[in-house]
């Protein structure tokens, strides 16, 4: 009976200690999910100004403005820009993220796949270590971006990836990430990089511009900043998200102790007064046995 | 007129001002109240503040990006900046 009720108290303790543990990992998560998130509200007025820039540049004047980074290819060589987590525990935040990049693989460039055309670009240790144990084409670059998450860092990225586009080592480039939404869902997400999608003409001009180059080589200007700004954003997107992930998947894990922890002692008390019940039972009887003779 | 200047992580400088001198691409130029409306591509180098007429100023050194010049308002838009003290 003691040796039960020891055993009972031990797993008390080791529950215990594992919801501290998860506790603590879900308040970290909440810190950094707030910074995380800052990140993105400071970047949000620089992206939105880029775009209009872009589009009034578009839509003044006449003509079309031919593009290097838009000209579309026939597809053959793909690459994939996956950006998982560097860590785990984070719920399925990074099984979906793989499952994500899978489903693009097979559906939508298996012809490619079939010919060992798809090449893989971690970004994030967890989806390097699944995509090379698996026998994927994978590059390592730029796996430990997270170590230093700084827009300088993946303006390097980003330009590398334009560059393998312009040598036409791939025909196209397209980024797999889980854009935040809030902590609780994350939405996967399989964006164009490369080619640009045309930006289309809008009708009414702000203003009469002066356009110092002209337009052509602006757009041409413009064009990597904001490849550069979609990437960042991606990246960032995804970095909140995987903190949203983990404090849900934390705050899971604490709430499910308690449920344990709680039926524990319940088992716990019942073993202690069985124990009492036994004992006073035999002091009883005892005593009776002793009266009688 | 108002000068904002926004990198893509933070926004580095908003208020008014009396003028700003911008490394444009193809020379270094300064941008007064009421200028036309433009855009101009930036290459790397000093911004320079010029925060009232009597020569209060502010430094920055920039990366390439851009300037928008629309109904007085001056956006600049760069990718990285640093002040300079």
């Amino acid at each position: 009976m003691a040796g039960q009720l020891k055993e009972v108290r031990n797993r008390i303790k080791s529950v215990q200690s594992t919801q501290q543990i998860t506790k603590a990992m879900k308040m970290v998560s909440a810190a950094k999910l707030r910074r995380a998130q800052d990140a993105i509200l400071q970047m949000r007025p620089y992206a939105n100004k880029l775009q209009e820039l872009l589009s009034n540049i578009i839509s003044s004047g006449e003509g079309e403005v031919g593009m290097k980074l838009a000209a579309e290819r026939p597809i053959e060589n793909v690459l994939l820009i996956v950006i998982t987590s560097d860590r785990g525990l984070a719920g399925a935040f990074n099984a979906n993220l793989i499952k994500a990049a899978k489903s693009v693989i097979n559906e939508k460039y298996s012809a490619q796949y079939s010919k060992g055309k798809v090449t893989i670009w971690n970004m994030g240790k967890k989806g390097y270590e699944h995509f090379t144990k698996n026998k994927y084409h994978t590059i390592a670059d730029h796996k430990d971006i997270f170590l230093n998450l700084t827009f300088e860092n993946v303006q390097v990225a980003s330009k590398a990836a334009m560059k393998a586009y312009e040598e036409k080592q791939f025909d196209v480039v397209e980024i797999v990430y889980s854009e935040f939404k809030n902590a609780a869902t994350q939405r996967f997400k399989v964006e164009r990089f490369l080619p640009i999608p045309r930006v289309e003409k809008k009708g009414n001009v702000q203003a009469d511009f002066i356009f110092e180059p002209d337009r052509a080589e602006l757009v041409a200007e413009l064009m990597p900043k904001i490849l550069n700004t979609q990437l960042y954003k991606a990246v960032l997107d995804s970095n909140a998200s995987e903190h949203g992930a983990r404090m849900t998947a934390m705050d899971k894990a604490s709430e499910n102790a308690n449920e344990l922890l709680r039926s524990l002692r319940i088992s716990y008390n019942r073993a202690r007064q069985a124990a009492i019940t036994t004992e006073l039972t035999e002091i009883v009887s005892g005593a009776a046995a002793l009266q009688e003779g | 007129m108002n000068l904002i200047i926004l990198t893509p992580e933070k926004k580095l400088y908003s208020g008014e001002v009396y003028g700003v001198q911008l490394p444009g691409i193809s020379g270094s130029f300064e941008v007064l109240d009421r200028h036309a409306p433009l855009v101009s591509a930036l290459q790397s180098g000093r911004l320079k503040v010029l925060k009232d007429k009597q020569n209060h100023l502010a430094h920055y050194d920039i990366q390439s990006g851009f300037v928008e010049v629309l109904n007085n308002n001056v956006t600049v838009l760069v990718e990285g900046a640093k002040v300079v003290e």
